[in-house]
């Protein structure tokens, strides 16, 4: 009983916490925006030089991953997150632990609690923007949308885990620029952000494959899209799962090394 | 019933590894022992000002009882704990102040973070409201509980991270630097309510400050920690008599009268400006401020007074020469 209440707490605690900045908000599903006209343009324009199809994207389903993709970032948060590395730093990280929880458990539930609130308010605007200009191609039935979501929710998961990892580093790393552009570089390379993975050449998609950053938002949104169906989709969810299961284990493992043997910073 | 020490710590040792640059790519070593073999203990119910110049180890110490540091060497234990293999059943039973960092949720109203540590330490909620409820009452918090906690000012943010450390009622109670940056009267109302609290629920009381004010009105012992080493364990009043530790009131007259010597319990340490400001040095347990004031004011006419207080690393280092 008392985890799950402290982690329904945490988890309402960080939906409250992100819903507090309106403006911010608006101001990031502003930017999905634009940024998706502009990726639908590049992404319609480059199947059109292909001949009008490109590794089963049309058109179409081409324009609908690049809104979709759009509309996901904001809740997966595929961008730098510091606030861990930055408690660490200044020791601010001694008040986490003088807490009867579980450390990366608290920070997974409002980092949960964050991702949900931002599902609508930075998914929806760049999902209107796509039906009005280019047309959505969204499945007519609920299954992959229930995945979708399933899929979401652990490309979430996997997101925080591999930040989480990437922040702990804080306990030896002083300077943690290099190592979190590094990591966003990488999310953007391969988590299918920039063009499906679909479209890599078969080298460069095994490193992907080989690399949790699909399972961020490649996963999700072949799932929504109704592109994978079936056994495939539920091998997909498998695949997320045990990333979720490695990273998270290695996060845990690496927490505690670094509170043995590292100084809490500060007075 | 004899109940086990609240804190008992033995040859505790914590040495850290300061790499500093030689040149462009060497780098040297050095150890630096924070904590070098420190024993005591603190019995069950008790209050301590545990004090020591910037660096002597403070916090340090307070880090490894709390388990948030794990010793080089010796032991520790908090509450019959070993603080960092049971860090959280510890941490269920102590409350922990650090004063310049924040336990409350910075973006959102201060009544959010007291739900939230109601659900950290499984409160049953009806006792949390309870227990809320006469913690906002004592230390004032209701004007700004609706407050996002980045709005509030130093002294209702101090008066919440009691409120929040206190909340599950523990059996011990850190302060480390609770007092840094407030103002007389806010130190004031937090003193009498930390008095309070102890008299009404037994709590111990550890408490590290610079303000020896502090350790005067809320501890019995004090330990006075430098360069990692314990080097004074007793009453103030005894510490002031190794060292001599006086406070001194400075009275600025409405008329300059001539010097206030014979003021009972004090010294006449200064006349300035003809004898409108004079300095009066007296210690602390033999007399109090009140009481020379009150002697002051049957000779002359007080306009203004101030107290200079003993300055913790000069009461460190008259303790390092008179040993």
């Amino acid at each position: 009983m008392h985890p799950l209440r402290t982690f329904a707490v945490f988890t309402a605690l960080g939906f409250r916490r992100f819903s507090a900045y309106r403006l911010a908000t608006a101001a990031g599903a502003f930017t999905n925006t634009v940024f998706g006209l502009i990726k639908a343009s590049i992404t319609v324009g480059v199947i059109g030089a292909a001949g009008g199809e490109l590794a089963g994207y049309d058109a179409l389903t081409g324009a609908t991953y690049a809104w979709l993709t759009q509309a996901i970032i904001a809740p997966v948060q595929i961008f730098a997150w510091d606030e861990l590395a930055q408690r660490i730093r200044t020791g601010d990280i001694a008040v986490d632990l003088a807490r009867p929880v579980d450390l990366q458990m608290t920070y997974l539930a409002g980092d949960l609690g964050r991702a949900a609130f931002q599902v609508l308010p930075r998914g929806l605007p760049p999902l209107v923007a796509g039906a009005l200009v280019t047309g959505l191609a969204l499945p007519h039935t609920a299954l992959p949308y229930l995945l979708g979501a399933l899929a979401l929710l652990l490309g979430v998961v996997v997101s925080f885990l591999c930040r989480w990892l990437v922040n702990i580093a804080a306990f030896w790393l002083v300077e943690l620029r290099g190592l979190m552009t590094l990591y966003v570089v990488s999310v953007g390379a391969f988590s299918g952000v920039l063009i499906p993975v679909h479209w890599f050449p078969s080298w460069l998609a095994s490193v992907a494959a080989a690399s949790p950053f699909p399972s961020m938002v490649q996963t999700p949104v072949d799932l929504l899209m109704g592109r994978v169906e079936g056994a495939p989709a539920l091998r997909l969810l498998a695949v997320q799962v045990l990333w979720v299961l490695m990273i998270g284990v290695a996060g845990r493992v690496a927490l505690r090394r670094g509170v043995r043997t590292v100084v809490v910073q500060g007075g | 019933m004899t109940e086990q020490p609240i804190i008992e710590a033995e040859g505790l040792c914590r040495d850290f590894t300061v790499r500093t640059p030689l040149g462009r790519f060497r780098r040297a070593k050095r150890t630096v022992h924070a904590v070098a073999d420190l024993t005591f203990s603190v019995a069950h119910g008790a209050a301590v000002g545990y004090i020591g110049a910037n660096g002597a180890g403070k916090s340090t110490t307070i880090k490894m009882l709390t388990g948030i540091l794990v010793p080089t060497a010796g032991t520790v234990r908090t509450c019959g704990l070993e603080p960092h293999r049971r860090r959280k059943e510890l941490a269920r039973q102590i409350g922990v102040v650090f004063g310049q960092r924040s336990q409350l949720w910075w973006d959102l109203p201060l009544r959010e973070s007291y739900r939230a540590l109601a659900a950290v330490h499984d409160l049953d909620p009806a006792r949390a409201r309870a227990r809320l409820g006469e913690l906002v009452d004592r230390l004032d918090l209701a004007s700004f509980l609706d407050t996002p906690v980045r709005q509030l000012s130093l002294g209702q943010r101090i008066r919440g991270e009691i409120a929040a450390a206190l909340l599950h009622s523990p059996r011990l109670l850190v302060l480390d630097e609770p007092t840094i940056g407030l103002d007389v009267l806010s130190k004031e109302r937090l003193r009498v309510f930390l008095v309070e609290e102890r008299a009404a629920h037994g709590t111990s009381l550890l408490l590290t400050t610079h303000d020896m004010d502090d350790v005067q009105r809320l501890t019995e012992r004090v330990l006075v920690v430098d360069k990692g080493r314990m080097a004074f364990d007793g009453t103030l009043t005894g510490l002031v008599d190794v060292v001599g530790a006086q406070r001194v009131m400075v009275v600025d007259l409405v008329e300059a009268c001539p010097g206030l010597d014979q003021v009972a319990g004090t010294e006449l340490v200064g006349v300035e400006a003809g004898g409108l400001r004079q300095r009066l040095a007296f210690t602390p347990g033999r007399t109090t401020a009140a009481q020379v004031l009150a002697a002051v004011a049957e000779r002359a006419v007080v306009r203004d007074l101030a107290i200079e207080e003993p300055d913790i690393e000069d009461v460190v280092r008259k303790l390092y020469l008179a040993r």
